[in-house]
């Protein structure tokens, strides 16, 4: 392949940012969206090319022997610390990038022309796209990166675009504090990212690594990745509190991922990062950039596996954070927090599928790609029904304009398309057959029990929980009792314009058939292909636990009766708390605003200004006061002088005297 | 002496101040153009000579200084004045030159005295200038001197708030440092040379006879650090950098923060660490202590500040901290992150005062709880004011990025726990400046109008375009395309790497 088409799917992205966010003041808005749809939607094309040619030519370059290949489109230096530690920026292509690829245009693609009309009536709607190719530019960068480095960089990359997108209504004090948490802290977790690769690149830098890549830098994945053991073995030695380097350092990286990902405890960022517009939510916070930690935990597999407690780690944080935050979801009220909750479940879904792509070892081999695949198919096909559930969730609130599913009810009459696609996608993730969500969730929860009978019991409840909790949204909205407003204002709510509608139809269909495509044929841990092939007992298990759940919704939503708020009733304390998020707000809250701001913050700066500073005040004060009393001295008056001159002639005398004797 | 080319970076400044004198009292318009065109020459001068540099450099010239020249001015002691470049003076004065050139458009409005004004403005960019090209520690001294005492005046007459106090202070705790200093230069001259050699000024040669006795080299190492320190706003004798920035002008602010404090940073290791190498090995341990406390305890003080120009003054005793302490790491990858953390740090820090001046000049207060939402009022100085906070939380794309990133990696390959520990520190203030920065942005840019009256005002002017764009332009070129920086500093490093490898 040449290296033009990956150039340009970087170029028009980055071109588009400044083009509308430089000379987008001048524009008029519908210069800038129909700028920033076309230029998405050549984009998406190009990105479509590159990844069907990667699959499909059949090319050499791009398989061999059955093996699907990676291959450094390009890669060229941009800052050399030493000889050793180059970082690059390049293009990396293989499975897992060229799936990135078509899931982050499509969507992007999809979102752009959707707020096409969401945004239609906001100030600030050019700054808007400029910041949307921001992002897309940023994420493409991070999924083709041949590095560790140029992965942090777009990664710091897509976590400022996220920050302006959340804060894009930056009068309202809620956004700009929501955008403020999304942003710090994820660069908390960034902060032990960074560590991790400080760990990772002295360790590798200090191995003389002779091979085919011997000249490779030392972030370079395919070094890493291509003879870990031999070029890591010396980590291994090295020990810290017990665990070898290379797992303090995977551990340390998978931190990063936590941040983005949403993971427990660093998930408090994503629910309030609704503050966005929808779409927005749908782009980021839904499909693409809280999914980075798993495609980070992705790219790094190789080494993950030569640590396997930090795969059990990993595992050990999905299982709960997809639990809690499931068990938060049956409790929030506000239509886009239940999505955000579950988008954070699902990614933890994809993390344990990840975290249990690793086994005892089989005939010398640790790996179950299934684990891999799974987590992999996941990734896309979750991407595009949670995007279609954001979406139809903008949709409703631009409807009715409220957030909560309590202004809501009875909706399916009057907004037929939002009602059918927003069921598809409810369909989809809560794996009934033959959605495409059934078809990944059933190869993960294989997966899982393949690694533990323990883990995929506990997934599968949480899959249960899934579905429980999105048909009670589903009910709570569209049908339950009809909200009596609809009928007092003459505003009915009705169906979005097309440019909104056409995104929901389109992912809509594509969350219905993604199912059916052999993912494994083309994604997998090692390149070989991987048959796919559905588990009776798993499947059927699933099935029903997720048939059950959306029964006890059914009876419990369908219609208005007093049985939820009974059941409410049962555990007011559990219900309080699961709709207060199990208080970890309150706990951050206190940490950063009481103990760091308050204590440490505050009691460094009066250090500063009354010991420090004190000192240097009285060292001026001291010098003036004893200037202030040595210069009485200076009196002017001859006898004061004489006096003196007496005493001292005597002292002298004195003294000589004495030492003369 | 003319013919070459160095000196004459302080001969304009000095024609500069010729041409000021000729100008009226107050004629603003001949008072501009002198200073729009000199500022403009002194850019085109800095531009041409990196360029030049770098062809010679390209061309094969490896010697240590280019553009050498010495000329004999006080016999009995051996003074010289003597120039010589190397990448990092070079960086050093297109630094300046921006920032001067910056600065002269920050102050286009300057009142009262706007021909006095200038007229300091000058003579501070001379010493800074001077500085940078001088390679004999005496007439280096010199220009140091000379940098430093139009601050007193400048402050003290242009001023805001308490500026008597505060001139009167910055000025006594740099006088301080420069007494130290003077005494470890002198330290360093005495013994410059073996037994019965001629001693010298010139720092070339005396590394070249490396003769500084071992037992006297850790005091004169203390002496010369500290002296540098001071300005290098080392805690704790930072105390002078927040009180000294919150009331000097505008341009005052940004040549003081963009430069001069670089000249600390510039004279520890070109001095400190270069000529008394085997007791920076050995010493280098407890400024690395203050130096990583400087980074977090700036950063952690930064945070509860409700003044913009507090904010960024700790700021800089934070990342200027970061500077002294990539130095202390005594590794070309991390010495090199240094000179990258004070070429961005310098640009970064004077379009923040630049930019604190202009909202202060619309709105008479740089109290943060005072004013918000500026982002509606005055876009264009909100989007500058953001794109300064990502250039300072080292967002990818900007030079703070680069530099912080050279530091760190270059850090840790000292595999000691000491170095280690104190490494792992400073990559925290990642966390604590976002946090820091983000509060400004969300107070002051973001977030509702706090005062209906600022609603009138206007954004920013032709003149305050242009200098804030030339800041942003360079910041984004640094953290666009660090390479060619990055080779051009890590080269000059060479000799001093060299001296401290031989000292071990």
């Amino acid at each position: 392949m040449g290296t033009t088409l990956p150039i340009l799917i970087l170029a028009i992205p980055f071109t588009m940012f400044l083009i509308l966010g430089i000379g987008g003041v001048k524009m008029s808005r519908k210069l800038a969206g129909t700028l920033g749809i076309l230029a998405n939607g050549t984009l998406a094309v190009l990105a479509y090319i590159v990844a069907f040619t990667y699959f499909f030519s059949g090319d050499a370059a791009f398989i061999v022997d059955g093996v699907r290949q990676q291959v450094q489109v390009f890669d060229v230096t941009w800052l050399a610390f030493t000889e050793r530690m180059v970082v690059n920026i390049g293009f990396l292509l293989d499975p897992i990038c060229a799936m990135m690829l078509v899931v982050i245009t499509t969507i992007s693609f999809m979102v752009h022309l959707y707020s096409w009309g969401y945004m239609e009536h906001e100030p600030g709607f050019q700054r808007y796209y400029a910041f949307l190719a921001l992002f897309t530019f940023s994420m493409l960068g991070l999924v083709v990166a041949t590095n560790i480095f140029q992965m942090y960089i777009f990664w710091e990359l897509v976590g400022v675009s996220s920050y302006l997108l959340i804060g894009f209504f930056y009068k309202l004090p809620s956004a700009v504090s929501a955008s403020k948490k999304a942003f710090i802290v994820t660069r908390f977790a960034d902060l032990f990212m960074l560590i991790g690769i400080l760990v990772l690149s002295y360790y590798v830098s200090n191995t003389p690594a002779d091979g085919p890549l011997g000249g490779a830098s030392a972030f370079n994945f395919l070094m890493l990745n291509s003879q870990p053991t031999n070029v890591l073995a010396s980590t291994l030695g090295a020990t810290f509190m017990s665990g070898s380097v290379l797992t303090w350092a995977m551990i340390f990286i998978f931190v990063g991922g936590m941040g983005k990902s949403a993971m427990m405890p660093l998930h408090i960022w994503l629910p309030d990062a609704m503050e966005g517009p929808t779409p927005v939510s749908a782009l980021i916070h839904a499909a693409t950039m809280v999914v980075a930690g798993v495609y980070l935990v992705a790219r790094f597999f190789p080494l993950f596996c030569i640590v396997p407690d930090s795969l059990t780690f990993i595992t050990v944080v999905g299982a709960i954070t997809a639990f809690y935050a499931a068990v938060v979801a049956c409790a929030q009220i506000d239509i886009k927090r239940i999505l955000a909750f579950s988008t954070i479940s699902q990614i933890a879904f994809m993390m344990v599928s990840l975290g249990c792509a690793y086994n005892e070892p089989i005939e010398g081999v640790h790996y179950s790609g299934l684990g891999y695949m799974a987590g992999m198919f996941h990734l896309f096909t979750h991407a595009m029904f949670k995007a279609l559930l954001f979406l139809g969730a903008g949709c409703l609130i631009h409807a009715v304009h409220s957030n909560n599913y309590t202004e809501m009810g009875g909706l399916r009459k009057y907004m037929p398309i939002c009602h059918w696609t927003f069921l598809f996608g409810c369909l989809a993730i809560a794996g009934i057959w033959p959605f495409s969500g059934f078809f990944s969730k059933d190869e993960m929860l294989a997966a899982m029990f393949n690694r533990h009978w323990f883990w995929g019991a506990w997934m599968t409840m949480v899959a249960g929980l899934t579905a429980f909790y999105m048909f009670r949204m589903y009910f709570m909205v569209f049908w339950w009792e009809e909200n009596p407003k609809y009928k007092q204002s003459g505003h009915k709510p009705h169906d979005a314009p097309w440019q909104m509608s056409l995104p929901l139809i389109i992912l809509a269909a594509v969350s219905l058939v993604a199912g059916f495509i052999p993912f494994g044929e083309f994604v997998t841990f090692n390149g070989e292909p991987y048959h796919i092939h559905i588990e009776p007992q798993v499947a059927a298990t699933s099935l029903t636990v997720a048939v059950l759940a959306i029964a006890l919704a059914t009876f419990m939503y369908a219609k208005k009766n007093p049985l939820p708020s009974k059941v409410k009733n049962m555990w007011p304390g559990l219900w309080t708390a699961a709709n207060r998020r199990f208080y970890w707000d309150e706990i951050y809250m206190f940490i950063t605003h009481n103990i760091i701001f308050n204590i440490i913050c505050k009691s460094i700066a009066w250090f500063d200004r009354h010991i420090i500073d004190g000192t240097m005040d009285g060292m001026a004060a001291v010098t003036q006061w004893a200037s202030v009393k040595i210069k009485g001295m200076q009196s002017g008056s001859v006898q004061t002088y004489v006096m003196w001159f007496f005493f001292g002639a005597v002292l002298l005398a004195a003294v000589t005297w004495i030492c003369i004797l | 002496m003319f013919s070459n080319f160095l000196i004459w970076f302080v001969i304009v400044p000095i024609i500069m101040m010729a041409g000021l004198a000729c100008c009226g009292n107050s004629n603003m318009k001949a008072i501009r153009t002198v200073m729009v065109s000199c500022s403009t020459v002194l850019l085109g001068m800095a531009i041409w000579l990196v360029c030049e540099f770098l062809r010679l450099r390209g061309a094969g010239d490896t010697s240590e200084m280019l553009f050498t020249g010495s000329w004999m001015w006080y016999e009995p002691l051996n003074i010289h004045l003597a120039v010589g470049v190397d990448g990092i003076s070079v960086l050093m004065l297109l630094l300046s030159a921006i920032i001067v050139f910056a600065g002269t458009f920050a102050s286009w409005k300057i009142d009262p005295l706007p021909k006095n004004f200038f007229l300091w403005f000058a003579l501070l960019s001379t010493g800074v200038f001077g500085f940078f090209i001088s390679i004999d520690m005496f007439t280096m001294f010199m220009f140091y001197e000379v940098a430093l005492i139009p601050m007193y005046l400048l402050i003290g007459v242009w001023g805001t708030g308490r500026k008597e106090y505060s001139a009167m202070k910055l000025t006594l705790m740099l006088m301080g440092g420069s007494a130290f200093l003077m005494l470890g230069l002198l330290g360093i001259y005495w013994h410059s040379a073996p037994e019965g050699g001629q001693v010298t000024w010139n720092i070339l040669e005396i590394a070249h006879n490396n003769a500084v006795d071992p037992s006297w080299q850790n005091l004169l190492f203390c002496c010369t650090f500290v002296g540098f320190g001071v300005l290098g706003a080392m805690f704790p004798f930072h105390t002078w950098s927040p009180d000294g920035h919150a009331c000097a002008p505008t341009a005052v602010s940004m040549l003081h923060a963009g430069v001069l404090m670089k000249l600390g940073g510039y004279g520890c290791f070109r001095i400190a660490i270069y000529l008394l190498p085997s007791a920076a090995q050995e010493l280098a341990w407890i400024f690395i202590i203050l130096t990583g406390i400087s980074i977090v305890y700036g950063a952690f003080s930064a945070c509860v500040q409700t003044d913009l120009k507090y904010i960024n003054a700790y700021s800089s005793v934070s990342h200027c901290g970061m500077v002294l302490f990539a130095i202390l790491m005594l590794n070309k990858t991390a010495m090199t992150g240094g000179i990258l953390q004070m070429l961005s740090h310098g640009l970064m820090t004077a379009l923040f005062f630049a930019l604190i001046g202009m909202i202060y000049g619309r709105t008479h207060t740089r109290d943060i709880r005072q004013m918000g939402g500026l982002m509606k009022i005055m876009p264009y100085l909100g989007v500058c004011y953001m794109i300064a906070g990502f250039a300072s939380l080292g967002l990818p794309g900007m030079s703070g990025f680069v530099a912080e990133m050279t530091i760190f990696f270059g850090a840790f390959e000292n595999a000691d726990m000491f170095h280690r520990i104190f490494v792992i520190a400073a990559t925290c203030s990642i966390v604590i400046t976002a946090v820091y920065i983000l509060r400004v942005v969300g107070k002051l840019i973001l977030g509702p109008v706090q005062d209906e009256h600022h609603l009138q005002l206007t954004d920013a002017s032709w003149w305050e375009r242009l200098s804030t764009v030339t800041l942003i332009l360079c910041l984004a070129g640094i953290g666009f395309f660090p390479n060619w920086i990055n080779e051009t500093i890590q080269q000059s490093f060479t000799p001093i790497i060299n001296a401290l490898n031989a000292a071990i």
